[in-house]
């Protein structure tokens, strides 16, 4: 059991749904990022998304895209985060941190090296975007041996015929993309998401977090009530990014948090 | 190592990997889009129609087979090798981008897309994705770094003419890998209708083996054109590298000729140093993934990628063919550099002893002729890749010699 597990087994018996808030590591700096990532537990946040910063960022729009260039501009490298996870569990042992983010600072890392230091920081689980299962044996398996869960994605693309595949090697749970497009981009609705997530369910028992175009706390909610938890990353960051304080960051999240568990 | 040893041309495995290099790295969006292009790749390889309407526009189209020439008054002036010029800046648009793209927009429309979207450096490969699609009336889009649609005007106006919508990207310093970061984010978003056509052998598996297999046609000609001018095979072929499609087309057919000596010039900026001004990714980089494949890469210690530095628009790009890779680490092929100012010298003199206005990016090619062939034989046969021309250059060429060309007459 991880800390993801034990989450979900929690929720579950309390009724409610997930709420899991993505913030980028080191933005706009690394002690603000801190304090931000120490307050979401408070303000209702189940599971914390760690973005881990890089340059190319494939699959995120610009408010992510831009979130990684100041946080990468302020110093933060892959140490780093790794030293921000590390604080924040000092004080909370509880709380999943899930990083999210590329593959090739954890290959040039050294995958090995990587995944020690991250199950010592903290680290629950990973979800690496450019990792499709063809590429499973790179990070996923020693992952899963590492005891970190992977966390795959699966997109309204996965049709029936690949869907077992990219469950196969999943653990933790699964994260729907709700739209095809990068991250930040068109609202998901309801309606659509509801018989997708419905789909994946039919083929494992794994909780399935919905994510990409939710942004406000009535979108948390609608996404949040066909689903087992709702993600939202853009719309924090962009509170982020208009300089607003970590306690505002915080209230904004608080109303996320609520959407989603009011679902 | 036995079974490479025996063959260079089998790759890539089912995995899409030449040896470590290669595979599949995009996003699960993504995913289900590149099995079905494989698959539809797979089959149009080996169905004779689809090869010819290939050779049918290949030769009504873009005026192939391109000549082999013998640049004689340059392997005078340099008095050493026999040196020709394998002529693909006389394509249609100029460049040898259009074997691929011809390709490329064929299977596109067998697989009843719509809508084409291309990434491009120097401009080459966007003129070429927007001619093809004017041809077939299919909508096109081209994600062009802010930097280069600067440096290379006439082609973004070309572009434009051509019907193509050009969007300039300013994420990233606004050059080439930025621009296809942009091309692949249009891509997962509009995965129904929209087909990708890359310009270089990178990116996911296929498109190394895809793009290679549509520019191999450069040295398949130049073989047969060698038969017939020397009655032999050559000794040695040159080509510059940015992603590698022209240095690939040309040695892919001559991989297994253990005879023939193989070289890639790869673009070296203000020099290959710790500074990373350059765009040297295997004399100056080392293994990593990004855009779809595994190879070598400028990146920092953290695998953060860098943002190389080159003259030539069409070289700067941070990475590499995953074929080239492994070329480079099995030793089959050699890669040197060639600096912006060894460049522009070889321009000249191109210019000046052929009457050929060689694009900067074949002129980092010319810079290694320039310093191998005095030390070689009279005999000894060299070809070069003239894979583009240079009109599109003449600016930055004129800024970087310090002519104020609005001061001529």
């Amino acid at each position: 059991m991880t800390r993801i597990d034990d989450t979900f087994a929690r929720l579950s018996s309390e009724g409610k749904k997930a709420f899991v808030a993505y913030v980028m590591a080191g933005d706009p700096d690394y002690d603000t990022s801190l304090e931000i990532v120490k307050s979401l537990p408070g303000a209702g946040v189940d599971i914390i998304e760690l973005g881990a910063p890089f340059t190319d960022p494939m699959a995120d729009g610009p408010t992510i895209q831009l979130a990684g260039q100041r946080a990468l501009e302020a110093g933060m490298t892959m140490d780093r985060t790794l030293e921000l996870a590390r604080a924040f569990r000092a004080e909370n042992d509880t709380t999943p941190i899930v990083l999210m983010g590329y593959y090739n600072p954890i290959y040039s890392r050294g995958v090995d090296t990587f995944l020690t230091e991250a199950k010592e920081a903290g680290i629950d689980g990973l979800i690496v975007v450019d990792l499709p299962p063809e590429e499973d044996d790179e990070l996923c398996i020693p992952a899963q041996k590492a005891g970190l869960n992977f966390i795959r994605l699966a997109t309204p693309t996965t049709d029936d015929k690949r869907l077992p595949k990219v469950l196969q090697n999943t653990s933790g749970f699964v994260y729907y993309v709700s739209i095809t497009g990068i991250t930040g981009s068109a609202e998901a609705s309801a309606a659509d998401v509801a018989p997708e997530v419905a789909r994946i369910k039919a083929q494992t028992d794994l909780p399935v977090i919905v994510g990409f175009g939710i942004k406000t706390p009535e979108g948390a909610q609608s996404i949040a009530s066909v689903a087992d938890g709702a993600v939202v990353g853009s719309a924090i960051v962009a509170q982020i990014a208009d300089g607003k304080s970590p306690a505002e960051v915080t209230a904004f999240v608080k109303t996320l948090a609520e959407g989603a568990h009011s679902a | 190592m036995t079974e490479q040893l025996n063959s260079f041309m089998t790759g890539p495995d089912e995995k899409g990997r030449f040896g470590d290099f290669g595979g599949r790295f995009v996003s699960e969006t993504l995913m289900p889009l590149i099995l079905e292009l494989e698959e539809r790749y797979e089959h149009a390889k080996t169905d004779p129609e689809f090869w010819a309407e290939m050779d049918f526009l290949w030769k009504h189209y873009v005026g192939r087979p391109s000549p082999l020439y013998f640049a004689e008054r340059l392997t005078e002036r340099l008095g050493g090798a026999k040196i020709y010029f394998k002529r693909d800046e006389l394509n249609h648009t100029g460049a040898h981008k259009i074997n691929n793209v011809l390709g490329q927009i064929i299977l596109a429309r067998r697989m009843g897309k719509s809508r084409i979207i291309a990434e491009t450096g120097a401009g080459q490969h966007g003129v070429a994705t927007a001619t093809v699609c004017a041809k077939f009336g299919l909508k096109c889009v081209v994600y062009m770094g802010a930097h280069d649609v600067e440096r290379q005007a006439p082609n973004v106006f070309r572009m434009r003419l051509l019907g193509a919508e050009v969007v300039p990207v300013t994420s990233g310093r606004g050059t080439l890998k930025d621009a296809m970061n942009d091309a692949l984010r249009d891509w997962v978003t509009n995965v129904r209708d929209t087909f990708y056509c890359i310009g270089t052998v990178a990116g996911p598996h296929p498109y190394p083996a895809m793009v290679r297999d549509f520019q191999a046609i450069i040295g398949k000609e130049t073989r047969e054109q060698m038969q017939e001018a020397e009655g032999r095979l050559p000794d040695s072929l040159v080509a510059a590298i940015g992603g590698g499609s022209n240095a690939m087309g040309l040695f892919f057919p001559f991989l297994d000729d253990k005879e023939v000596e193989i070289i890639g010039v790869e673009a070296g900026g203000k020099g290959v140093n710790e500074k990373m001004e350059h765009c040297a990714s295997l004399s100056g980089g080392r293994p990593g993934v990004l855009h779809g494949n595994r190879t070598y890469l400028l990146q920092d210690e953290d695998g953060q990628i860098l943002e190389g530095s080159s003259i030539s628009a069409g070289l700067d790009y941070p990475g590499i063919g995953p074929e080239h890779s492994w070329l480079h680490e099995t030793g089959r092929a050699k890669y040197v550099s060639i600096t912006d100012a060894e460049a522009l010298e070889a321009f000249q003199l191109c210019c000046e002893t052929e009457g050929i206005i060689p694009a900067l990016e074949p002129c980092h090619a010319l810079g290694h002729v320039m310093k191998a062939a005095p030390r070689l034989p009279a005999d000894h046969l060299l070809v070069m890749n003239m894979c583009g021309r240079g009109d599109k250059d003449i600016f930055t060429v004129a800024k970087a010699l310090g002519v104020d060309m609005s001061a001529m007459g």
